[in-house]
């Protein structure tokens, strides 16, 4: 199917996965890859299940149904149980038998960072610390012999780590600054820097470009390209900003009440009969 | 004219801070060898860094790790009982257990104050591992409930009928050796103190920290909420216990109506009146309340102008003056005295520093120029 990407690492795959809240089927058979080093975009108009599919991959719910695998190897997998064996009206029932759930800490720490759709920032905390905190991850040393000051070398790294992607992402001038009086812009590229403090290989953004003016999407469609090379990652990304897609996304999955109606390149999307219908409507 | 944040140098900053630190002990000593102040103020600074120490433990968890447990006299409970039935001396004992013999397994256990002091602690510890794993998974006014529950459950244990040649039911214990010196409560708040400080500057700290400004964010950042927060809690119970073993002792006699709800109450309000999230606004207000609802005794003795008796000078009064005086600094101060910020000498040096800029502003009559005063980020 993706012979040019077939030499390429699968960082991720989505596949069959459905997620059903009560008798909503808020994302249906989703199968969806990102490549490594690419630049994905996840689209569709409100409510098609977008963010929900974000929430699956970080784990901030298992799916319904479905599985996802994180470099060839399975992060989460699930089959409708209790309640739910009866109620689920998705697709692939009974393919999947094994239950296999991570919280978002775990996923983190197997290198997926995410940022939000309504900032999530740490608001009354400095840049720095914000940076800071998001590499305790990497912790290694007990909380004893950390507060006993045991781990000066381990914590040293910490600081330095986080003054160095400071320097990298220019917020060094905003360092000590609490992170609600900062521009909303500017919030935005430091949930990015925060989630790069994790030290990903896989970045999912929610939504980057939401509320910008087109200067500064514009300014954020290069910091995403840099930061892709910068750090060696994969994005997957949520936008509704089109300007934003199509200038930078290699791949486009578009999504229409939880199912995928449409993949391809963003010439293809552009001129794809089904996109027009779910974003226009159908004329009748 | 802009005001402009100074800072002092690092060498300034160490010799205030020994000076500080020899002041302290310096009045500690005086206190302790009635150079200065009664055995009423001894006793006044006693019950303050008592409070101090507790005060800091309930503030880890609820100010800095976002977490709104309610269960401080719980623990302080299990730490007082711990150190009151360990430290009792042999002697006595058949006078505080005069109605239902002491139990045959402790009777000739007697430990010397510090470790019966940490093993109330770990006991605390070990209770708030056991209620932690169903309690830390409720948010916000249910777990404040649950954590409330569970302390008033420790108390009508220890009160029990079972529990009589332990804890000597609701005769509560007496006789328990209090401190030989000032010196003792003081040090060992502040090293309880100074090891919670340290734990909130390190990395854990921070992600403390992080799960009270965001829980969904901390966990996408790598964060285990369960793991953590847990972590807060116990620390948090292991020196409210010890705090506990330290009132049992300066109290000498203990029952278990004194681990009442009220006792989380007045913890509460310490920390919510220092700042939640600041240790030294915990420390002062500790100070200021314990030493306060002394101080204003004078309001609950009858007074007269001449023959006249002023009527309203009753028992009573004192707490009215009390509550007053509180609803009027959460007015002025509305996230407590320090907010989230802790004691700084570069504080106190702009603080001291911008009053005579105040005072020629205000001279001036020039207000527009607000705007420019420069404050760095705290």
């Amino acid at each position: 199917m993706h012979d040019n990407n077939g030499m390429k690492n699968n960082v991720l795959k989505m596949e069959n996965t459905s997620m059903q809240f009560g008798g909503v089927l808020a994302l249906n058979n989703l199968n969806l890859d990102v490549y490594e080093g690419e630049i994905v975009g996840l689209i569709g108009p409100n409510g098609a299940g977008k963010t929900t599919a974000f929430n699956v991959v970080t784990g901030v719910y298992p799916p319904t149904n479905g599985a996802v695998y994180l470099d060839r190897e399975i992060l989460v997998e699930n089959y409708p149980q209790g309640k739910m064996k009866e109620l689920y009206s998705g697709e692939s029932k009974g393919k999947y038998t094994v239950a296999k759930v991570l919280t978002p800490d775990r996923i983190t720490k197997l290198r997926v960072a995410r940022t939000f759709q309504n900032i999530r920032l740490f608001k009354d905390l400095t840049v720095y610390e914000n940076v800071l905190i998001a590499q305790h991850v990497k912790q290694k040393s007990n909380w004893l012999f950390a507060s006993l000051m045991m781990n000066h070398k381990e914590e040293k790294a910490m600081r330095e780590e986080a003054m160095r992607l400071l320097e990298i992402l220019d917020l060094v001038d905003v360092k000590e600054k609490t992170a609600s009086s900062l521009p909303y812009g500017q919030q935005r590229h430091i949930e990015i820097a925060r989630a790069l403090a994790t030290d990903p290989k896989l970045l999912l953004l929610d939504e980057p470009a939401a509320g910008m003016n087109p200067q500064e999407s514009d300014e954020l469609m290069h910091f995403i390209g840099r930061i892709r090379k910068d750090f060696g990652l994969s994005i997957l990304m949520i936008e509704h900003h089109m300007q934003v897609v199509m200038g930078i996304c290699e791949r486009i999955y578009v999504l229409d009440y939880g199912k995928l109606i449409a993949e391809g390149s963003p010439k293809e999307i552009q001129s794809n009969k089904k996109v027009i219908e779910a974003y226009l409507g159908v004329d009748d | 004219m802009a005001f402009e944040y100074k800072r002092l140098n690092k060498t300034t900053k160490i010799i205030l801070t020994l000076l500080l630190i020899a002041g302290c002990i310096v009045l500690t000593y005086m206190l302790d060898k009635g150079i200065i102040g009664t055995s009423y103020t001894v006793r006044i600074v006693r019950i303050s860094v008592i409070y101090a120490l507790i005060g800091v433990s309930m503030n880890l968890v609820n100010g800095f790790t976002g977490v709104f447990s309610l269960g401080q006299a719980g623990f302080m409970a299990i730490g007082a009982y711990t150190v009151g039935v360990l430290t009792i001396p042999l002697a006595s004992r058949p006078n505080v257990y005069y109605l239902v013999p002491i139990s045959e397994k402790i009777q000739d256990l007697v430990m010397p104050f510090g470790v019966a002091l940490i093993i109330g602690g770990i006991f605390a510890a070990i209770f708030a591992a056991l209620i932690g794993t169903p309690v830390l998974r409720l948010k916000s006014d249910y777990l404040a409930i649950a954590t409330l529950g569970f302390s008033e459950i420790v108390r009508a244990i220890i009160a029990n009928n079972q529990m009589w040649p332990i804890t000597n039911g609701s005769l509560g214990l007496k006789s328990i050796p209090t401190f030989p010196s000032l010196f003792i409560p003081v040090i060992i708040s502040t090293v309880g103190i100074a090891f919670m400080v340290l734990l909130i500057k390190s990395s854990y700290g921070r992600a403390f920290k992080a799960i009270r400004e965001d829980e969904v964010a901390a966990e996408a950042m790598g964060i285990n909420l369960f793991k953590h927060k847990g972590l807060s809690f116990i620390i948090s119970a292991f020196f409210a216990g010890v705090g506990g073993g330290l009132l049992a002792a300066h109290l000498t006699a203990i029952d278990s109506n004194q681990f009442k709800i009220m006792v989380t109450y007045e913890l509460l309000l310490i920390i919510v009146l220092g700042g939640l999230g600041s240790v030294t606004g915990t420390v002062l207000s500790s100070f200021m309340i314990c030493s306060g609802k002394e101080l204003l005794r004078w309001f609950d003795l009858p007074h007269s102008i001449g023959t006249w008796k002023i009527p309203i000078f009753r028992p009573g009064l004192r707490m009215v003056i009390f509550s007053l005086l509180l609803m009027t600094v959460v007015l002025f101060w509305r996230r407590g005295l320090m907010g989230r910020k802790e004691f700084s000498w570069d504080g106190i040096y702009n603080f001291l520093r911008r009053w005579p800029w105040r005072v020629r502003r205000l001279i001036r009559g020039d207000y527009s120029k607000k705007q420019e005063e420069v404050t760095p980020n705290a």
